[in-house]
């Protein structure tokens, strides 16, 4: 294997095209083709009918709601719905595939020319053109036992699980992603997580990248230069994570580069990305392309869209990320990096929901953005996996502002929360955390301090009130907090000059 | 017990209605008659006998207690094994599928099962269907009740000899180019091939999606009326299944009956007659046109100047569905699995040695075909080209239709050749179908009727075509001329046949 080009130098010498199919399990009750029920983790082979087991006689009937949820996405994407589209049969022997034809959709998609806005994390908006959607259905599962890292490759048998076979699936193919530039990799994983944003957006998925609801196939070539005709394109196939979207675009430039740079041509193939060791190694070869002798589907009528039907699914179509995120960054004042860095954060909905419950978005953002990111940082998780919910925060921000805490004692209350102790004001409770606002406790803490520390009551006497936080300092300790420091400053010095 | 397996189906259900007769009765005689003549005709592949009595019983209690029962409850059926039948075995006539017991049934055995009709067994029949002789059956020759050393027809020789021999007064045949009608011509049976989407496809082997339509064989032109009105009608589980219900049928082959065809016009298509039909099967189709004439029809001459090219289309569009719908039987599911002889037993070659021997030489010559015919770089001019051709042929009988109100001709070509004969002339073979191919193409109904003997004294079939959704018009036209034919004869043309020897 060659070795790779270091990636600046790499996007420096070399353009970067990259083109990305991503693949999305529709959350239909029932299959693309058949009344089977799909859902996720059922026991092998039990969510299967004669349809998703490819008997002989079986006939695949159009899942209607599929077919609603395709359109729905199309038009999201901005795309053009078909006003008549087929099914076609795409031929290939698998033990996954019963019928040992995938019903696809060929030369008549659902959905075709589109575009999808996607915004990198510093704001820069890079617009990815959508050559089509299509719609599909999935595969069975194969598990290859006693083989070598679960390949097919040495294994002693394999099994399959027919239940994900029918499973329906749109699939989305872009345009060459040109002009991305350096930026490829991270175009590429914005892109595939506005999707993923917008799936779970359009409810037509529950878009769960760990459970494989979203696949991506990533094509990525390299050119001298953007007028330079494109070079030839390697596909590392089902990259399922964000992260690992980005890092196989980066290492396949890289790769790429080195090849090239070699004098050697870059072979047109799948590719498999290896998450552990970050890097792609070859699949199968694709200059032989193989022959799937489409054909349209004869057991299927074609889909006529009725065009009122499509405008009715237009009108109904829910508020898109963006666009919800360009209307709250407005409605709560946020500047554009602030906003931008409460996405980056995944902080939108717990911030909306926390100013449901009462609190300013300024407080709910400060909560979010700070205490709470930092704690969601030392324990390396999200912040929605945190233990606390937005409701909790709103009870919390109104203990502060009525008087009950102090921030201080408020970030001690956070952390009783957070450690599972109840809600705020059980924590304030059962931690008797509450402020001190009883002025005669204080003025006996005070006293003690001053007494304790007769050097520094006597600067203060002077007139040198700069070792006041001294004093307070004691104060707070005495009172484990709970008392207000402007309180005592004030109770200090009026102490100090009334005697 | 002899007369009750003679009796049309009509007249036994009249008798069971009646209560002249039981369904247990009727069953009994027909499995008798099965014991009997079987071993020399071979129409069954599986006969399931105790399964039978047992429907036939209950639909004599269910009689005796009152109940309202479909007009066919209790009079029993054959069923094609391309159809696929729930714990019965059904093999398509492959060993590829040898073994193989449905887990569900066909939507037009459900239907045939809600109406009460004890099924006898699964008829013999060119392997997937396969061919025009069933002589291409992974389980042995179906011999022609006419001439035990003909051909039956095919590829539903098994559900035609069945009916013919008095075997089953009903049978379910499927006709992707003719499989329901040429079989009926050369055993002197009724076939019909309904308007394609009457009939649900669930349950049917595939052989070609877009050409497979399942019908009824039968001894007469009303029973295939009742057979077909009870199998036909919309089923959400196939998408190609028309929305509209069945005309009715019974009706228009009554009305037939009564002779007057007063004011129909009746097509003669000049391209399905001439050269390569027996004078003697063009001398009986004459016939029949006078009798049509006779009963106040008009015989107009119409062209299908395409339907030259028909047979070409249909040997391309046929394999190249035919290739991918056969690629679910590959030993990892159900059916036949052979490893192989030595080597690695991966998927792939495991897949490679069940088709290799699970496969008869048609089949694999037709996957072949089809393959080939989808491949990239020559599905324009193969697959592309045999659809335009089709897009012709729906134009030359849509013209056609417009001057005719049904269209006629031969049935077959020839009477029942003798076995063995064609085998190795797949060409040849293919020819039978000529005037039965364009109606598939087409979508267009069509039914074969008795016509007379041939100059060798084997039946020779009449053919009547109608327009998409007018089956009626065959049963009507079919009726009329079973009944002026029969007035002729003196009784049915299968009255005629030479008894068959009955095993002991």
């Amino acid at each position: 294997m060659s070795a790779l080009v270091d990636y600046d130098d790499a996007v420096r010498r070399y353009d970067p095209v990259l083109g990305i199919e991503v693949h999305v399990e529709l959350g239909t009750r029932t299959k693309m083709f058949d009344g089977a029920e799909q859902s996720f983790g059922a026991e092998p082979n039990t969510q299967v009918t004669p349809v998703s087991l490819g008997l002989p006689g079986a006939l695949p009937a159009v899942n209607g709601t599929a077919v609603e949820y395709a359109v729905r996405i199309g038009l999201a994407m901005n795309c053009q719905i078909a006003t008549s589209c087929r099914f076609a049969r795409k031929n290939y022997f698998y033990p996954d595939v019963p019928k040992n034809f995938q019903t696809s959709q060929y030369d008549e998609p659902i959905a075709s020319g589109g575009w999808v806005d996607v915004e990198l994390e510093d704001g820069t908006v890079f617009r990815v053109l959508i050559e089509r959607a299509h719609m599909e259905e999935d595969a069975g599962k194969n598990t290859h036992v006693g083989g070598e890292g679960g390949r097919i490759h040495g294994a002693d048998y394999s099994l399959v699980d027919y239940n994900r076979a029918g499973v329906p699936l749109v699939e989305i193919v872009t345009k060459p992603i040109e002009g991305a530039g350096d930026r490829a990799p991270e175009v590429a994983r914005a892109y595939v997580q506005t999707l993923r944003d917008m799936f779970r957006a359009l409810g037509v998925s529950e878009a769960r990248m760990e459970r494989g609801n979203v696949r991506a196939d990533v094509n990525v070539s390299l050119r001298p230069s953007p007028d330079a005709p494109l070079g030839t394109r390697t596909e590392t196939k089902n990259v399922n994570s964000f992260r690992a979207v980005e890092r196989a675009v980066r290492h396949e430039i890289s790769r790429q580069a080195a090849v090239l740079d070699a004098g050697e041509v870059v072979v047109q193939e799948t590719r498999h990305w290896h998450e552990d060791r970050a890097v792609t190694s070859p699949g199968r070869i694709k200059s032989d392309a193989e022959d799937y002798r489409y054909f349209p589907e004869p057991d299927l009528v074609p889909i006529v869209p009725d065009p009122a039907w499509v405008e009715q699914i237009r009108a109904s179509l829910p508020e898109l990320p963006a666009a919800r995120r360009r209307r709250l960054a407005t409605e709560w004042g946020y500047a554009d990096a602030e906003m931008r860095d409460v996405v980056n954060a995944g902080a939108v909905e717990l911030i909306e929901a926390t100013v449901a419950a009462g609190v300013t978005p300024a407080a709910a953002r400060k909560w979010w953005m700070g205490e709470l990111a930092r704690t969601a940082k030392d324990r390396d998780t999200e912040l929605d996996a945190l233990p606390i919910t937005p409701a909790q925060i709103g009870q919390l921000q109104h203990l502060v502002d009525d008087g009950t805490l102090t921030d201080k004692l408020a970030r001690q209350v956070l952390e009783g929360v957070l450690s599972g102790e109840g809600d705020p004001e059980q924590v304030v409770a059962a931690r008797g955390l509450a402020v001190v606002s009883d002025d005669g406790p204080l003025l006996e803490a005070i006293d003690a301090a001053l007494a304790a520390q007769p050097d520094i009551a006597a600067k203060i006497r002077s007139g040198n009130l700069g070792p006041v936080g001294a004093i307070i300092g004691a104060v707070m300790k005495a009172t484990r907090g709970q008392a207000d420091a402007a309180r005592v400053r004030e109770l200090v010095v009026e102490r100090v000059t009334n005697t | 017990m002899d007369d009750l397996v003679r009796m049309s189906a009509t007249a036994l259900a009249d008798a069971l209605t009646s209560r002249h007769v039981s369904s247990v009765e009727a069953t009994q005689a027909h499995l008798a008659r099965i014991a009997a003549v079987d071993p020399a005709v071979h129409a069954y592949l599986h006969v399931c006998g105790d399964d039978a009595l047992a429907t036939a019983a209950a639909v004599d209690q269910a009689r005796a207690a009152g109940d309202d029962l479909h007009p066919l409850a209790g009079v029993p059926i054959a069923v094609k094994d391309v159809v696929v039948t729930r714990g019965v075995p059904t093999t398509a006539g492959s060993r590829i599928l040898q073994g193989w017991v449905p887990p569900y049934d066909a939507t037009l055995v459900t239907r045939i099962k809600a109406a009460g009709l004890p099924i006898l067994g699964k008829t013999n029949m060119d392997e997937f269907a396969m061919g025009s002789s069933t002589e291409h059956s992974g389980y042995g020759d179906t011999h022609n009740p006419w001439d035990l050393d003909r051909i039956p027809g095919g590829s539903g020789g098994g559900s035609a000899a069945a009916v013919g021999a008095y075997e089953a007064p009903l049978a379910i045949g499927t006709d992707t180019g003719g499989s329901i009608r040429q079989p009926a011509a050369v055993t002197g049976t009724v076939g019909a091939k309904p308007t394609y989407g009457s009939v649900s496809r669930y349950g049917l082997i595939a052989l070609a999606s877009s050409l497979d339509q399942a019908g009824p064989v039968t001894r007469t032109v009303l029973d295939a009326a009742r057979l077909h009105e009870l199998i036909g009608g919309h089923d959400p589980l196939d998408s190609t299944s028309l929305a509209e219900p069945v005309p009715d049928l019974v009706a228009a082959a009554r009305r037939g009956a009564t002779g007057d065809l007063a004011g129909l016009r009746v097509g003669v298509v000049t391209e399905l007659g001439g050269e390569g039909y027996q004078p003697g099967v063009l001398a009986r189709f004459g016939e029949a046109l006078d009798l049509l004439t006779d009963a106040g029809a008009q015989v107009v001459e119409v062209s299908c100047p395409h339907f030259e090219y028909a047979l070409a289309a249909y040997y391309l569009i046929l394999p190249a569905e035919a290739s991918s719908n056969l690629a679910k039987f590959d030993g990892m599911r159900y059916g036949l699995r052979v490893e192989p002889a030595d080597g690695p037993v991966t998927a792939e070659r495991v897949m490679a040695a069940t088709r290799g021997q699970g496969f008869g030489d048609e089949v694999k010559r037709r996957i072949i075909l089809g393959t080939y015919a989808l491949s990239a770089g020559y599905y324009d001019a193969y697959y592309g080209s045999a659809q335009k051709v089709r897009t012709l042929i729906q134009r030359d009988f849509a013209a056609a239709f417009t001057r005719a109100d049904v269209l006629v001709s031969p049935t077959a070509p020839t009477t029942a050749f003798r076995l063995g004969e064609k085998l190795d002339d797949p060409l040849s073979m293919y020819l039978n179908d000529v005037a039965t191919i364009p109606a598939n193409l087409a979508g267009v109904p069509g039914i074969s009727v008795p016509a007379g003997l041939g100059d060798d004294g084997l039946p020779v079939g009449f053919q009547v075509l109608a327009p998409v959704r007018a089956d009626d018009r065959l049963y009507r036209v079919g009726a009329a001329l079973e009944a002026a034919l029969e007035t002729r004869w003196g009784g049915p043309l299968l009255a005629q046949a030479p008894e068959l020897e009955v095993a002991q």
